[in-house]
């Protein structure tokens, strides 16, 4: 019996392969973008999709972020399946418009008529040591657009299986990317990539009994640091990968806290209306009675995203995670 | 070997000798905007054509009438009318195909119904019980548009789609004046030069963007001179004359069809109305300039036109009119009618399927209004 070697994949290698397969399987499915041609993307994300595709199916577009996401959705009405590439978080913002006024809601204003399947591709995040504008956490944005799906995968196997999922949806999905885990590895095989759940589940990435750490993308390796490290206070926790911010997960993450009853949402994004501002209150709503203690927040501060020099105050780390995880009222119990 | 020396041998190679990349000259509008009626150009003009577009414009006139009629009756929540550019809205319309595409702004009703849309679901997203009322695919018209341009970059990228299907479709894109100073008009207009995307986009220079006038809108010397800096022609057209319109478009259409690429047309017209119901126009323009509009009226001049080549008799006039009146009834009637939107298809569409929360919002909507009505149930006992 010959088993297969299965290498070691990057999270950026799995998501080429989910494009590729999706360019594959589906000939409606065209990536579009600045750079996502003859470079393979700054990133190389799309590298040698044109080379296979040709360039009508991987196309370098102008640079305007309004005008591809624009074209993709007279793209899409006609029958394709666009993907589009913003090169980075902060320079998707053009494309605002085009997102919340048509792309969102062209399927609820067209009573369904008119769905727009468009995946809009986003590196987000930051501690690559990128220069301003290229670290933003832009999530809270896109979860407050009613008719988008947000994604964020933070394991290899996910980034090719939610992507899959996101490219296969009828619905619009923006798919964040976290920039600094391209690079991370996983014993993974592309020649049989697993598929995942639908986009909306959550899923427990390490089971724990002390108390439940809410997190999603990049902080999701920070957040299973902080579990191993959390061992030797005697803390035993859960880390709960949201993968998907819309639809959001109730049961699962409602699950864990009833189970372990103390919560601390975990994000890079700024607290004061970020993402864990609402998973707070969601926790709150449902697991009141559960719980030993406030839901905590550790989240980046509400400053513009700091100079790549400072950026490691800025970011959500192990350290001020167990902090949050001393204040959950530990002393009640005794 | 001298430092100069040295620095010549590892100079550079010099930069290729520069050109212009595309001969700007065929790109330029002409002068004068293009007319057709009182030119000896009007006696190319094909009658029969000439007579659709006057039985168009008698009905278009007519429908926004009545739909400004029905604003006064808080039957309609706003109707921005485009009495004085109905040639633009009924040639558009008829330049295209029926495989064709239609993007509309918020303006273009007129071009919808020309399309063939129901003239009660043309105005479902001004009466306000929802927003998009008509299946854009039953006649290929996109919902119109109220962001300014952004149905423009759409129009691109479905033309594009359609010429990388094989299929000969051409879209054409609606804009005012004010929408040319909007990013996506210029984003526009760059994706389809740069894909010869079969697109034509129509600008209707109506002289205002609600109170501003074209001078703070824009320095180019016309609207159609901007084509040039993208690589595609301009057209600058009379847009009160129904047959110049028609003609430009239509050329437009075949070029983009024929794989020519895309085309901006500025059709130089005036609105003779307000912004819309809601708008006070005495406010930024006197009467002496509606006046001389007036005069120039697209209706008077195609009547003139048809009159004096002897093609207009009583027959036709008497039976655009009695067309239009019958549209106009069968909207009073239809529009007279309260409509009932469903509270429960609020939820409906927002995705493929719905989310857990927006079920719970719904379930929540359902108990409110059972309750509501158990209340008035009660208070009539």
């Amino acid at each position: 019996m010959t088993t297969v070697a299965v290498k070691p994949a990057t999270m950026a290698q799995a998501l080429t392969r989910a494009l590729r397969d999706a360019m594959a399987a589906d000939p409606a499915v065209h990536v579009m973008g600045e750079d996502v041609g003859t470079l393979g993307g700054v990133f190389r994300v799309t590298d040698g999709l044109a080379k296979e595709f040709g360039e009508t199916r991987c196309t370098d577009t102008p640079l305007a972020e309004a005008g591809i996401l624009g074209t993709a959705v007279g793209m899409a009405m006609y029958g394709l399946r666009p993907v589009v590439e913003m090169q980075f978080d902060a320079f998707a913002y053009p494309a605002f418009e085009q997102l919340i006024s048509h792309v969102s809601r062209m399927r609820n204003r067209t009573r369904g008529r008119m769905p727009l399947p468009i995946t809009v591709r986003v590196p987000y995040g930051g501690g690559i040591g990128g220069v301003e504008h290229h670290s933003d956490s832009s999530e809270a944005y896109y979860m407050a657009t009613p008719g988008l799906h947000v994604v964020t995968p933070a394991t290899v196997a996910d980034a090719y299986g939610l992507l899959r999922r996101a490219i296969a949806s009828d619905d619009p999905v923006v798919f964040l990317e976290p920039k600094r885990l391209y690079w991370s590895k996983d014993t993974w095989n592309p020649e049989h990539p697993t598929d995942v759940e639908p986009i909306g589940r959550a899923v427990v990435r390490r089971t724990g009994r002390s108390a439940s750490l809410i997190t999603y993308g990049p902080s999701v390796p920070v957040c299973l640091e902080a579990a191993e490290a959390a061992q030797a206070e005697g803390w035993d926790l859960e880390v709960v990968d949201l993968r998907s911010l819309v639809p959001f997960d109730d049961e699962t993450v409602c699950a864990s806290v009833r189970r372990t009853g103390r919560a601390v949402v975990v994000h890079e994004s700024g607290g004061f209306g970020g993402p864990g501002g609402e998973i707070a209150a969601r926790v709150t709503e449902r697991c009141f009675h559960h719980l030993e203690a406030p839901v905590l927040r550790v989240a980046g501060f509400d400053i513009p995203y700091p100079p790549p020099m400072l950026e490691r105050h800025h970011l959500p780390g192990v350290d001020r995670i167990l902090d949050a995880v001393a204040r959950l009222q530990w002393e009640a119990e005794g | 070997m001298t430092v100069m020396e040295q620095r010549g041998a590892y100079r550079p190679s010099p930069p290729p000798a520069w050109q212009p990349r595309t001969d700007p000259a065929p790109l330029l509008p002409d002068e004068r905007p293009y007319r057709v009626l009182g030119t000896e150009s009007a006696a190319k003009a094909d009658p029969e054509l000439l007579r659709r577009l006057y039985t168009q414009l008698v009905r278009g006139r007519r429908y926004n009438a009545q739909a400004t009629a029905l604003t006064k009756q808080g039957r309609l929540a706003v109707y921005p009318s485009s009495t004085g550019q109905e040639a633009c809205e009924v040639a558009a319309a008829l330049a295209l195909e029926e495989r064709d595409w239609l993007f509309p702004s918020y303006r273009d009703t007129l071009a919808v119904i020309a399309r063939g849309v129901d003239p009660v679901e043309a105005l479902t997203l001004l009466r306000g019980d929802w927003h998009t009322g008509y299946d854009p695919y039953a006649h290929r018209v996109a919902p119109l548009s109220t962001p300014l341009a952004t149905q423009l970059p759409h129009a691109v990228g479905l033309a594009h789609a359609a010429r990388l299907k094989g299929d000969d479709v051409v879209a054409l894109a609606m804009v005012g004046d004010g929408g040319t100073s909007e990013g996506d008009f210029h984003e526009a207009l760059n994706f389809a030069a740069v894909w010869q995307a079969p697109v034509v986009f129509l600008v209707q220079n109506n002289g205002f963007a609600i109170s501003v006038p074209l001078a703070k809108q824009t320095a180019a010397p016309s609207l159609a001179h901007k084509a040039v800096g993208y690589g595609m022609p301009g057209r600058l057209v009379d847009g009160n004359d129904a047959a110049a319109v028609h003609e430009v478009l239509a050329d437009a259409v075949r070029r983009a069809r024929e794989g020519g690429g895309p085309t901006l047309v500025e059709a130089v017209t005036y609105r003779i109305d307000a912004h819309t119901n809601a708008d006070d126009a005495t406010r930024y323009r006197g009467d002496t300039e509606v006046d001389t509009w007036r005069d120039h009226d697209p209706i008077l001049l195609l009547e003139r036109e048809l009159t004096d080549r002897g093609l207009l008799d009583e027959d036709t006039v008497r039976r655009a009119r009695e067309d239009a009146e019958t549209m106009a009834a069968d909207l009073r009637e239809r529009m007279n009618r309260d409509p009932e939107p469903d509270p429960m298809h609020l939820f409906d569409q927002v995705y493929a399927e719905a989310t857990t929360q927006l079920r719970e919002q719904r379930a929540l909507l359902r108990a409110e209004l059972e309750a509501e009505q158990q209340d008035q149930e009660g208070g009539h006992r």
